[in-house]
């Protein structure tokens, strides 16, 4: 039977380490949507989406009463968008018509985000592909609740160099339609390498075509309750502070599952995955940063900081895998720059650049997330940022993915405010030197040897 | 069986386990076990409960609960038992 110490823990992880259920996501398959009429298919995917979804919001409030544990999130995941427009869509502000049903279903049902106005694009594009892509900045900006992305390029296809370089100027687009608000509409655009077909993560969710028709995926936090652990044993050696990671990315993770499962079971909709992330809040303590610091860096930015992360993503990984039943998502530690305190504080205080961030990225689970740059960057640089970041992904076998946010008219040392979630960042300095010649070359980048497997 | 944890955490003060129990008898809510332990100064207490006789939503029987502890000056709350088992069971 259950003790009372037991209790008071669980309670004390609630109450003060900031332990929740970041979200659940409903990854909805909108590919029996599809007409040659854009009206018919957007009546088609605004009733699908509040039909499935009309009990989402309510049941995840009512878990959370039960288990007294915050669900943070209640999001919807959907079918890449580009592959439901085709039939229909002839310029991009018909995509654009499609965004604002999607934004409208989003608000009726309650969510705050809905992931899916996306494209995989890892070889080659279809015209319905550029058509969404070219629609991006007009569909962030007259939207709220819609998160874009854009999946460039995989280990198995090599990068497509064509789209990298079409991103870069959808990003400074998007970032000039949305000027007016920080540039947020970049907040809400990732571009990403070996995207997973289950990620319940906003930006980059959608619900794969691997999928079934409607799926529950859960991701889980927990970045105050690891750090709270760690700072019990501070001179610990390597074994016990992974051993200490370890147990309780478990408990963490156990949570989640039943989270996942009494969603699906009160909804009738089957358990996809649970994501076990440690993602951040702007809250003071809920850091990933504030955890490579316990580890016993300086600052996240210092040298031992990439081992340190490595370590990190690796426990949490063999600590959460034992505790859900299927795992999938992103999984790992997320090192966001505006969405955590400790990042913040390590930016500046001059600690952490975007090249550290960079090389952070090849062992954590996703990439360079919510970071600033001067509003007067290129698109050819940013593009230059995604190919380094794809190659990473690509040559590792691992997502990666670039959500950064050229804030028109703010230079480095200018803040940046997103608000809630999103958070708040200081701009970052880009490296000054030119790309261009590199990424004009155009076409793509082969797949690397060892994608083939067969 | 619908089991619950409910804790109650605060300062000390008398009537505190009287005024759940006489609630919890109120509403058929069986006690299955229960337990508790001062830390510093703090008076801790749980209980496990059975709630299937009960005819109130769980919903109304927390946030009773909740209130109860509200006007003693002590946070109660009530859970399923299953986030615990869960978290700390294999």
């Amino acid at each position: 039977m259950i003790n009372i110490s037991e209790v008071l823990e669980t309670n004390k992880m609630i109450e003060q380490e900031n332990l929740d259920v970041r979200t659940i996501t409903m990854g909805i398959s909108l590919l029996d949507c599809a007409d040659n009429d854009l009206q018919v298919t957007c009546n088609k995917i605004y009733d699908k989406i509040t039909t499935l979804a009309r009990n989402l919001v309510n049941t995840g409030e009512e878990i959370s009463r039960e288990f007294a544990i915050p669900i943070v999130n209640k999001r919807i995941s959907i079918t890449p968008i580009s592959l439901v427009g085709g039939a229909c869509c002839k310029i991009p502000g018909d995509y654009v018509q499609i965004a604002k049903t999607l934004d409208r279903a989003a608000k009726d049902v309650g969510v705050n985000f809905l992931g899916g106005y996306s494209a995989v694009v890892s070889k080659g594009m279809t015209r319905s592909d550029e058509l969404l892509i070219r629609s991006i900045p007009k569909a962030l900006a007259c939207t709220e609740r819609i998160c874009s992305s854009v999946n460039v390029d995989s280990t198995k296809t090599g990068i497509n160099m064509d789209a990298v370089k079409l991103m870069g100027e959808i990003i400074r687009e998007t970032a000039e339609e949305t000027k007016e608000q920080d540039s947020l509409g970049c907040a809400k655009l990732v571009v990403l390498c070996n995207a997973p077909d289950d990620n319940p993560f906003m930006a980059g969710a959608f619900h794969g075509v691997s999928e079934a028709d409607a799926i529950i995926n859960v991701g889980v936090s927990g970045p105050g309750v690891v750090k709270y652990a760690l700072e019990q044993i501070p001179d610990a050696n390597f074994e016990v502070l992974c051993e200490t990671i370890k147990k309780t990315a478990f408990k963490i993770t156990r949570v989640g599952q039943l989270v996942a499962q009494e969603a699906s079971k009160r909804l009738g909709i089957p358990f996809g995955i649970i994501d076990l992330s440690l993602a951040p809040t702007p809250a003071v303590g809920d850091s990933v940063a504030d955890i490579l610091q316990c580890i016993g860096v300086d600052r996240a930015g210092a040298p031992g900081t990439t081992a340190a992360l490595a370590l990190l993503n690796d426990q949490v990984k063999k600590g959460g895998v034992m505790a859900s039943s299927y795992v999938g998502g992103l999984s790992g530690a997320f090192i966001p720059v505006s969405e955590d305190q400790g990042m913040i504080d390590a930016v500046e205080a001059g600690a952490l650049t975007i090249e550290k961030l960079e090389a952070m990225t090849c062992v954590c689970s996703v990439g360079l997330d919510m970071i600033a740059i001067p509003g007067d960057t290129s698109a050819a640089t940013i593009s230059g940022i995604i190919a380094d970041e794809s190659a990473i992904g690509m040559i590792n076998q691992k997502t990666t993915a670039v959500r950064i946010i050229p804030v028109i008219g703010k230079q480095v040392g200018d803040t940046v405010e997103f608000g809630g979630l999103l958070g708040h960042a200081p701009v970052m300095p880009v490296n000054s030197f030119a790309c261009d010649r590199f990424v004009n070359r155009g076409g793509r980048i082969p797949a690397p040897i060892h994608s083939f497997k067969n | 069986m619908t089991r619950a944890i409910i804790t109650v955490v605060g300062k000390d003060t008398v009537g505190i386990i009287a005024k759940v129990c006489t609630y919890l008898a109120d509403n058929q809510i069986n006690i299955l076990d229960i337990s508790q332990t001062i830390v510093q100064e703090y008076f801790n207490m749980m209980m496990i409960v059975d709630m299937t006789k009960c005819v109130k939503s769980f919903d109304s029987v927390a946030s009773e609960l909740t209130e109860i502890g509200v006007n003693t000056g002590v946070q109660v709350k009530c859970q399923l038992e299953d986030i615990f088992d869960k978290m700390h069971r294999i």
